[in-house]
């Protein structure tokens, strides 16, 4: 029943989207914590900046980011990320900065969410003891903000899974871009559907259930 | 704990420590702080008491600067109070400050809270300040709490804790924001005794509070505030026994007889 995944490298193309969705969760990650202290910073530059980047950026649907990374970047500017003869790799990389850039969005606003749950208080008595304003951040305010938007971040993960597919418009070899070439030369192409979305289910369960559990394990108790 | 047995009229003042020069605040429309012009003395413990809403929390958190003022000056041991950024936070580090609502780290032990400041602050190596921090808390009696939680602990303790994380940082002046209002009537004493202590042993303190049995017992001079202005500056026994202005007799008739 299932002989026309035979010569496809189905796992090797989930493996890629793998690597596209943990190395573009870590980029936005780190850049969408920096925009978030940026929108919360008490320098007026910064937090139009932060504004500004993220009320843009996540209204530019994903695929003209990623398609603009590629021709764009690469094809205009010449910006290759160090990967000027290898195309693969070229893609590659710029499909995670595109994802990157696209969920740091989200990322912020859910941290931002999570900062505003952690009491006024707190950032006080930081200051009242001499920390500095990034270390408020850093050590008392971020700490319990991250903590209490597990859930919501886990939100953007699953999405970031899932949007990863999109990298396949600048021929990046992950799943959907295999499922598309055999659609084209295989008869079963439900099944062929079948698989795919078994395969992202299989990815993105188990996200959600243990950054749930995680959440409430890590929960500040006030 | 060590006992010092020192009446506190031994302890001859010497020297300005905080000094506000006409300071003056706005909420909106609100006039909170009205030309306050206060001194404190090394070593002085002051009580500012009045009603609710007359601006005494307020002046209490301009003197490091959790609020700022519109005009006037405020002045630390002679250094006048900076801009936001690493000169403010140094000079926070000198005043320590307890807050009605405790604000102990929710997400850090209780061991973890009076050594953060030590850490990140002071630079000390984690070895001193863990010491320095058992110590602490054994002063505030809540050593056997060290390894909890804030939440897990009385909002006595944690009122405690509060004390010696602000301690931790050698303030020079301890600033307390209603201490006792956020607790329930059998843990007032605990903290309150933790203060009396504090106060024997010669810290400079600024006292906002309603428990006017301290005020009576510990205070080198009691601030009444009305309406955002200092009307009347006295000894305790003096204000409580013979008020000079009508607002602090009207006010004193009120808490004292009932």
């Amino acid at each position: 029943m299932f002989d026309f995944l035979e010569g496809y490298d189905v796992l090797g193309a989930f493996w890629m989207t793998v690597k596209l969705t943990a190395l573009s969760a870590l980029g936005s990650l780190v850049w969408g914590t920096l925009l978030a202290a940026m929108r919360v910073s008490p320098v007026p530059l910064m937090r139009g900046f932060g504004t500004a980047y993220v009320n843009i950026v996540r209204n530019i649907p994903l695929t003209v980011i990623i398609v603009f990374s590629s021709l764009g970047l690469a094809d205009v500017f010449g910006m290759t990320l160090g990967a000027s003869d290898d195309f693969a790799a070229q893609g590659f990389r710029l499909a995670i900065l595109g994802l990157a850039a696209y969920h740091a969005a989200f990322v912020c606003e859910a941290i931002r969410s999570g900062i505003n749950t952690v009491p006024m208080g707190q950032a006080e008595a930081a200051r009242a003891i001499g920390l500095s304003f990034s270390q408020t951040l850093r050590l008392v305010v971020l700490p319990q903000a991250f903590r209490s938007v597990i859930g919501p971040l886990a939100n953007v993960l699953i999405a970031l899974t899932k949007n990863t597919t999109v990298a396949a418009a600048i021929g990046v070899a992950e799943a959907a871009y295999l499922m598309k070439k055999m659609i084209e030369n295989e008869a079963q192409t439900l099944l062929i559907g079948v698989v795919f979305a078994f395969g992202f289910v299989v990815l993105t369960l188990p996200t959600g259930l243990i950054l749930g559990w995680l959440g409430k394990r890590l929960a500040v108790k006030r | 704990m060590t006992e010092v047995s020192v009446a506190k009229e031994d302890l001859v003042p010497t020297g300005e420590l905080v000094v506000l020069k006409s300071v003056n605040k706005h909420f909106g429309a609100l006039h909170v702080l009205q030309d306050i012009d206060l001194t404190i003395a090394r070593g002085e413990v002051v009580v500012v008491i009045g009603p609710s809403g007359s601006g005494k929390s307020t002046l209490c958190r301009t003197i490091n600067r959790l609020e700022t003022v519109d005009s006037g000056s405020i002045a630390i041991d002679g250094k006048p109070l900076p801009q936001e950024g690493k000169e403010l936070a140094r000079l926070r580090a000198d005043v320590g400050m307890v807050f009605q609502s405790f604000n102990l780290f929710a997400h850090k032990t209780v061991l973890e809270n009076v050594v953060l400041g030590q850490i990140k602050v002071r630079k000390a190596d984690r070895k001193k300040a863990e010491e320095k921090a058992r110590t602490l808390l054994d002063r505030v009696g809540v050593s056997t709490q060290a390894d909890k939680y804030p939440a897990q602990l009385s909002g006595g303790q944690q009122q405690r804790v509060a004390i010696a994380r602000a301690l931790a940082m050698d303030p020079k002046v301890m600033l307390f924001d209603e201490p006792t209002s956020a607790l329930d009537p059998e843990m007032i004493n605990e903290v309150l005794e933790v203060m009396q202590q504090l106060a024997r042993d010669g810290m400079t303190m600024i006292v906002v509070t309603h428990e006017m049995g301290f005020a009576r017992s510990a205070a080198n001079r009691v601030v009444f505030m009305a309406d955002g202005r200092i009307v009347e500056e006295a000894a305790p026994d003096q204000f409580f026994s013979n008020p000079r202005s009508d607002r602090a007799k009207d006010f004193l008739s009120k808490i004292l007889h009932h």
